[in-house]
């Protein structure tokens, strides 16, 4: 086996995928590689939330979704994240206890103390987990995804809805995840930060994959004109 | 209007003496219903969240026919009770007609529909927002739908005491299948029913308070209880 082979997570083959009568993704293909720092962009309904959907198994599609590593943990995090009617501790040890196949007992409540502690939560553990405001809710469900230790963490526009500060300390906390050896995609709109933090970025339009290029690659000449208006915001609403 | 009145000071004295015959009739409507609704409970729950989360082809038809047993007939309930349990029935071996068992079976038939369909439809509309995190931890349908039924907790509670409010309050079902039988099967409801046909108005209206009385305090609770919902961890704490 080689050694690409080796780092390969997940590869799409020709994938598709129908929402009704919605094609939402058509022939998609794409590897993620161990290591990787994938940034998903697109216009609205280009098909970014329906491809992290793909990739985490969530939606079935016509093509094929090979699995690298069986072992390989996967989390994500969405873009409204769901948090039960209880406590912040209880929401996380739920989350270990789900993932109990992978996580022993006995390390469940060091863990979900050192994921508290690694967004800055400690003090909120005993706070219901619904109250917490928008930057603190998504900094807790990182530390949900971060606490089954990942090997691939999906997310769903991260930093979407929370005021520069908030923004600033998401994007803190993914930079250590990926700087620990996390495999990271995640959707995004922010151009700037797909700049700051991805490796590579994969452009989308009408749920196909214009582009797929390493970050300095996209954001320095872009060969594919559609990409091209995107990032100068020129983009039309219709396709022709 | 004086004959209403007096009535309604007849009843009130009734109450604050506890008249025995009264506090007798409410303690046995209390723990029929109460126990009723426990059964509805542990079946009604579990079935209408596995509903919510369930795949197969004949779902819609059984989801049409539990939204329309909400309707069921409390007359209807207790015939079919009836004609189960009677000598004859294929249960008449049990003999428990003209039991308290044999009211809690009625209400618990009676109810089970009320508990199944709302708790269905609650799961299914915290799926809308939870279904996916849920299954992107890891957990299967019906640990899901189950979670989602501590989740909405409390809404489960006001479903509870919907069903509570059918049971307590239906007079049909535990007429037949009780036979009013004083000191034995004799509730709040099948009490007023005979009381009033008797012209004994002061115990059917003192019946008819008490039973309201027991509803508001039950809500009272509830909303006490709401009030410190946050406090109440589901899982061990640290």
């Amino acid at each position: 086996m080689s050694a690409s082979a080796d780092r390969l997570l997940l590869r799409l083959d020709d994938a598709g995928v129908r929402l009704g009568s919605v094609s939402a993704l058509r022939k998609v293909s794409l590897s993620v590689t161990r290591g990787d720092v994938i940034a998903l962009v697109g216009a609205n309904g280009s098909g970014k939330t329906t491809l992290l959907r793909l990739l985490h198994g969530l939606v079935d599609s016509s093509g094929a979704r090979a699995v690298g590593d069986p072992l390989a943990v996967q989390a994500m995090v969405f873009q409204r994240p769901f948090m039960l009617n209880m406590t912040v501790w209880n929401n996380l040890r739920l989350a270990l206890w789900l993932a109990r196949r992978r996580v022993p007992r006995s390390e469940a409540r060091q863990r979900t103390y050192e994921a508290l502690q690694r967004v800055g939560l400690v003090e909120s553990r005993d706070r219901p987990a619904r109250v917490l405001s928008g930057g603190e809710q998504q900094r807790f469900a990182l530390a949900r995804a971060w606490a089954v230790r990942p090997d691939l963490l999906l997310l769903d526009e991260p930093t979407a809805n929370l005021d520069p500060s908030a923004k600033k300390e998401v994007e803190a906390l993914l930079h250590g995840f990926a700087a620990d050896g996390m495999t990271l995609v995640m959707s995004t709109h922010n151009l700037g930060q797909a700049k700051r933090l991805a490796t590579r970025v994969i452009y989308l339009d009408h749920g196909e994959i214009r582009l797929d290029a390493p970050t300095a690659q996209f954001f320095g000449a872009s060969a594919d004109e559609r990409a091209r208006l995107f990032l100068k915001g020129e983009l039309p609403w219709t396709l022709d | 209007m004086n004959e209403f009145a007096q009535s309604a000071r007849s009843a009130l004295d009734l109450i604050v003496h506890a008249d025995a015959a009264l506090v007798r009739t409410v303690a046995l409507s209390l723990a029929v219903s109460g126990t009723a609704c426990a059964c509805a409970a542990a079946f009604g729950l579990i079935g209408g969240a596995w509903l919510a989360v369930a795949r197969f082809r004949t779902l819609p038809i059984l989801i049409l026919l539990l939204n329309t047993l909400l309707a069921l007939p409390s007359v209807v309930v207790g015939l079919a009770v009836y004609l189960l349990l009677s000598r004859s029935g294929p249960l008449g071996a049990w003999g428990i007609l003209f039991t308290p068992a044999a009211m809690v079976i009625a209400q618990t038939i009676l109810v089970l529909p009320v508990v199944a369909a709302l708790a269905r439809q609650l799961v299914a509309d915290a799926m809308v927002e939870g279904g996916d995190p849920l299954r992107s931890m890891g957990a299967g349908p019906l640990v899901s739908a189950l979670l989602m039924l501590a989740h909405e907790r409390w809404a489960v509670v006001t479903l509870l005491l919907t069903a509570f409010g059918r049971a307590i309050s239906e007079v049909g079902a535990v007429m037949i299948v009780g036979g009013n039988i004083e000191g034995v099967t004799r509730v709040m409801t099948t009490a007023i029913a005979l009381e009033t046909s008797k012209g004994d108005l002061p115990l059917a209206l003192a019946l008819g308070l008490v039973l309201l009385a027991v509803v508001g305090l039950l809500n009272l609770a509830i909303a006490a209880a709401q009030r410190g919902r946050f406090m109440t961890p589901l899982i061990e704490a640290r």
